[in-house]
């Protein structure tokens, strides 16, 4: 997915950015109001992240800016402030959603997935593989032509394999990237949701090897 | 919102009171004595004018006759003299210095002058007298000769007189005094009144009202009104400096927190040793914990500032509850946990919309906390018996022995302990359910999960 990144804070812009980066994403990074006007009239972007505190102008000028130019990209607001008061004057202004510094990556996708899902009901990246495809905004999986539903961290794990296919991914690397950081969960969790996701893949012409003592591998035959 | 009471130093009103009534007793008392003393005096002069004229008549009855005085004491020498009270009358007549007539042990006063009359109060018989002497030359013949006359009375009457006097002054006395306390209450009321009512204009006040006080005040009383004046438009000042500084110390904190945990994740996606991986997820952890620990500190305190001046309006409770569920969905999903409305149409109730919110926001938030993988939380939003929401999870429940605790501040169950979080969530949604005559209660369902209602 394409993302605009308005931020004036350069550390937290790179470090947002590499993040959403190594998801595989594209991310255009905007550093002042004027920029940011600039980058969202001639750039096409599937999200908006918008700092709300800018140098040169409020963030909720840009978000003024933006509805009034009639564009429906969804905007994500990032807030350093917590009150509430100020929270929903950013909803009121047309943001879409916002999450407050600082903030999960994987909070930031679920929102972002959500927002999307809101908005256009389906990505505009799907991922196809063999005979797969994966709309990561809906949800939706089929497999040959077979609509599947799958659960959240059966997606999330599908698209981490499926973006690289044939990579080794570790079994710590699939932990630390699927759950959140306050859960107990142990390593071993994976291998469930790896046994679940062979299950949905039964039939499609991707299979999931485990390599023993180095971690999983997703193939196309 | 009673704050602590003041150190005293007795009341102004009972020392203005106690001053006035006490020199209007010290007033009475002066007031007294001088009309006793007075009246005595006026009494005993008019017993002195009549005793001269029985003396003078006495006198004037002394003739010579023969070379010898004779005196025809005049009946009305004496009749004179009569009181109600049958005052006793003693007399003696000396003819220079022998007596002629009347009591010659009667005490015979020492003329200083020998034209004036001699006026002496004494004892004589063991009781009170008032005496009067006089003189006169006669010249008969050959003859000159001087008598002397002198006229005592009892004072009884007198004392009379004056016993009934004083009894009436006493009287007048008290009706004074009483009056005069009367009017000293009065008047220290109507002295005070402006202060009390300042005092109560400044207590009837909202927490927030810091705007200065316009109505006019005795001129006694400005410098205390514009120091309040100053001190509110300073307090305000600082209100409004602090909030800006909260506002600004958050982002100023936030920002760099959330640049520390980007590079975090993306370094924990870099490195393969365990021990960095365990160093970089604890980090990930502590800035997520002193996060939402600094959240909810601001969100509790912004409702511990609100709650003293709800804004009510009319909320329908089941569309706050779809919005607050829409909210937290994506963060449901992030571990498979489903929000699910059960709902009446619309249930409406008064209340501050943004306090609500909160409560309910951090009532979900801590089901999903709890909540296992792939689970259902049920949220409900009824009318009756009562507007309600009840929040249900399939977690653990809390602990039987830890229920009531749970409310206070900070205060985290014991199956917590893996769970980010200040435990102020539940401490929130009970102040404002008490702001709002509500209450909050929190039990488990029989399958063992948390269930939390917030009623109306």
């Amino acid at each position: 997915m394409k993302y605009l990144l308005i931020e004036d804070n350069k550390e937290l812009a790179q470090a947002v950015s590499t993040r959403l980066r190594l998801d595989g994403h594209v991310v255009d990074h905007a550093e002042s109001y004027a920029d940011a006007i600039l980058f969202s009239d001639n750039g096409d972007y599937e999200l908006i992240l918008l700092d709300i505190m800018l140098p040169d102008g409020d963030g909720r000028d840009f978000l003024a800016h933006h509805r009034s130019q009639r564009r429906d990209t969804p905007v994500i607001v990032l807030t350093a402030r917590s009150q509430v008061s100020d929270r929903i004057s950013v909803l009121d202004l047309g943001a879409d959603d916002y999450v407050t510094k600082p903030f999960d990556h994987a909070e930031l996708q679920a929102r972002c997935r959500a927002v999307l899902r809101r908005k256009s009901g389906s990505s505009q990246t799907i991922t196809r593989l063999g005979d797969v495809e994966l709309d990561p905004v809906a949800g939706q999986l089929s497999v040959a032509g077979q609509p599947l539903v799958l659960r959240n961290r059966e997606l999330r794990l599908l698209e981490l394999l499926i973006n690289s296919p044939s990579k080794v991914f570790s079994k710590q690397k699939l932990f630390d990237r699927l759950f959140a950081y306050d859960d107990d969960a142990s390593e071993n969790a994976i291998e469930v949701y790896i046994a679940r996701l062979r299950k949905h893949l039964d039939k499609s012409s991707l299979t999931i090897t485990t390599l023993r003592g180095l971690g999983y591998r997703l193939d196309d035959e | 919102m009673m704050s602590k009471a003041a150190f005293t130093s007795g009341s102004l009103r009972y020392r203005l009171a106690v001053t006035l009534i006490g020199v209007v007793a010290v007033l009475t008392l002066l007031f007294y004595f001088v009309l006793r003393a007075y009246a005595a005096q006026i009494a005993l002069q008019s017993q002195d004018n009549i005793l001269n004229a029985s003396v003078t008549a006495i006198l004037d009855a002394a003739i010579i006759r023969d070379g010898v005085v004779k005196i025809d004491i005049p009946y009305a020498a004496f009749s004179m003299l009569n009181t109600e009270t049958d005052d006793r009358v003693f007399y003696a007549i000396y003819q220079n210095s022998s007596l002629l007539s009347g009591y010659a042990d009667l005490p015979f006063p020492q003329r200083e002058s020998r034209m004036s009359n001699t006026y002496k109060s004494g004892v004589y018989l063991g009781v009170a007298i008032r005496q009067v002497t006089a003189s006169r030359v006669l010249v008969g013949g050959d003859i000159r000769t001087r008598i002397t006359a002198t006229v005592a009375q009892t004072q009884d009457s007198l004392s009379g007189i004056l016993q009934r006097i004083a009894r009436n002054a006493a009287l007048y006395g008290v009706g004074f005094f009483s009056l005069a306390v009367v009017l000293a209450i009065w008047a220290t009321s109507s002295t005070i009144d402006p202060l009390k009512r300042l005092a109560e204009s400044v207590a009837r006040r909202g927490p927030q009202d810091l705007s200065p006080i316009v109505k006019p005040v005795p001129s006694e009383m400005t410098p205390l009104v514009s120091s309040l004046n100053s001190l509110m438009t300073r307090l305000d000042k600082s209100f409004s400096q602090s909030e800006e500084f909260i506002a600004e110390a958050a982002h100023r904190v936030r920002t760099p927190l959330a640049t520390v945990r980007s590079h975090a994740e993306v370094t924990l996606q870099r490195v393969d040793k365990e021990e960095n991986r365990q160093a970089l997820r604890s980090m990930i952890r502590a800035i997520d914990e002193s996060s939402r620990a600094a959240g909810q500190l601001l969100d509790h305190a912004m409702i511990t500032f609100r709650a003293n001046q709800l804004e009510y309006q009319a909320i329908d409770l089941v569309e706050l509850a779809r919005e607050c569920v829409q909210r937290l969905t994506p963060m449901g999903d992030m571990r498979d946990v489903e929000l699910r409305l059960e709902t009446d149409t619309t249930v409406l109730v008064s209340g501050d919309a943004i306090l609500i919110q909160n409560a309910v926001r951090n009532l979900m938030d801590n089901a999903l906390k709890y909540s296992p993988v792939e689970s259902v939380i049920i949220v409900k939003v009824r009318s009756e018996p009562s507007p309600h929401i009840s929040i249900i999870d399939q977690g653990a429940g809390f602990p039987s022995d830890e229920m009531h605790a749970l409310v206070a501040r900070f205060t985290r169950g014991r199956n917590a302990s893996g769970t980010i979080g200040s435990g102020l969530g539940l401490t929130i949604a009970q102040d404002v359910a008490l702001a709002h005559d509500g209450t909050l209660n929190i039990g488990n369902t029989t399958e063992g999960g948390a269930c939390v209602t917030f009623s109306f």
